[in-house]
């Protein structure tokens, strides 16, 4: 048993579970947002933002934002303890990168709620 | 032919370099890289690497031969040489001790730590633990590992972590016992498991499929650990 207090969840199989489930959430978003650019009518302004203002369509933005904080941390998180070997860098790589996601958590949901 | 081999005496040369030796081969049959070898420490007899059995059941001459790893003794040339030339290296990612002799603590380390013997804590039968045909058929593919290392070198999770992901060979191993039906301490060797690195560093690349001399199949036995560690936790 190798012990870790950076990963995600501290279990390999719990992160590697995350890492599956928020793939998934993040492809369905992928295919929707396709989906709904290349085959709705022409785009206008009133109509993209009544997209966002039902409470599904946030959920499911909210899901999706939240599953590429968790899955980016625990992909850079990987990617990290693989290639930089100093203790002292690697700490500060995985510090901006949890800063910098939480930031963009928090804006993601300021954007979301304020249209 | 062009025989390009690794040389490293860590009493004598400052760093490790590459010496090229033009060599006949001779005519008849196609030998094997170890009768290759054999022929250069004829030349020169300070040339190391090892070797014992000489037919693929010790595992002791794994070495990167043009880029893949394999055993010299069942490696014939025409299977490895490219354009009359032949390039000879250690196994990648372990420390060298001299020339193509590599210090193979880290890779031992691993398959200790997955405990490689029978655990059975009920009293022991007057002859046997028996098995059924099928209980001993789940072994096939998995107690064959003769430990040469050929697979955990190929393996880039095991060179960026050599010291906290088992690796391919090791792996193998783990499930080997975990998959064994006399052995009753599965709970205990799935716990050891269960971190983000022994197991799940495991990219599934499977260079350690592509490589194995026995043709084993690391990956899929990673791939039933990790199956066993998610019906214990669903
Ligand atoms: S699995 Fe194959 S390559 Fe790996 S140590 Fe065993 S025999 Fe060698
Ligand atoms: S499949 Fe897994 S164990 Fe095999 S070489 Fe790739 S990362 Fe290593
Ligand atoms: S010398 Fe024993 S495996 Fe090659």
């Amino acid at each position: 048993m190798v012990t870790s207090i950076t990963s995600f969840g501290r279990s390999g199989l719990y992160d590697w579970m995350v890492q599956r489930v928020t793939a998934v959430v993040l492809v369905a978003y992928a295919v929707f947002m396709i989906f709904y650019l290349a085959f709705g009518d022409e785009l206008t302004f009133e109509q993209w933002k009544g997209l966002f203002d039902g409470t599904a369509m946030r959920i499911f933005t909210l899901l999706a934002l939240l599953s590429m904080a968790a899955h980016a941390w625990i992909g850079l998180w990987s990617v990290s303890t693989d290639y930089i070997k100093p203790t002292g860098a690697r700490f500060l790589f995985q510090s901006v990168c949890g800063l910098l996601t939480f930031i963009y958590v928090v804006w993601g949901i300021q954007i979301l709620w304020g249209i | 032919m062009l025989v390009s081999v690794y040389r490293y005496n860590p009493e004598t040369d400052d760093a490790p370099y590459m010496q090229d030796i033009h060599i006949d081969i001779p005519g008849g049959k196609d030998i094997m890289v170890l009768d290759l070898l054999q022929l250069l420490k004829d030349k020169d007899p300070s040339m190391a690497y090892r070797r014992s059995c000489r037919e693929g059941v010790c595992g002791s001459d794994g070495m990167n031969m043009n880029g893949k790893n394999g055993l010299a003794c069942i490696t014939p040339l025409s299977a490895v040489v490219e354009k009359d030339k032949l390039v000879l290296r250690p196994l990648p990612g372990l420390p060298v001790v001299r020339d193509l002799v590599v210090d193979m603590g880290q890779f031992y380390k691993q398959y200790e730590k997955i405990k490689p013997f029978l655990i059975n804590d009920t009293p022991a039968p007057a002859i046997e633990r028996l098995q059924s045909p099928e209980e001993r058929a789940e072994l096939d593919g998995l107690y064959e590992c003769i430990l040469c290392a050929c697979c955990s070198t190929a393996c880039p999770s095991f060179w960026w972590n050599p010291d906290k992901f088992v690796g391919p060979s090791g792996l193998l191993q783990a499930y080997r016992f975990l998959a064994d039906s006399r052995d009753t301490a599965t709970r205990e060797r799935l716990a050891e498991l269960d971190d983000p690195f022994s197991v799940f560093r495991c990219h599934g690349i499977m260079n350690c499929v592509s490589v194995c001399p026995k043709g084993l199949n690391p990956t899929k036995a990673i791939g039933k650990i990790r199956n066993m560690l998610l019906q214990q936790a669903t």
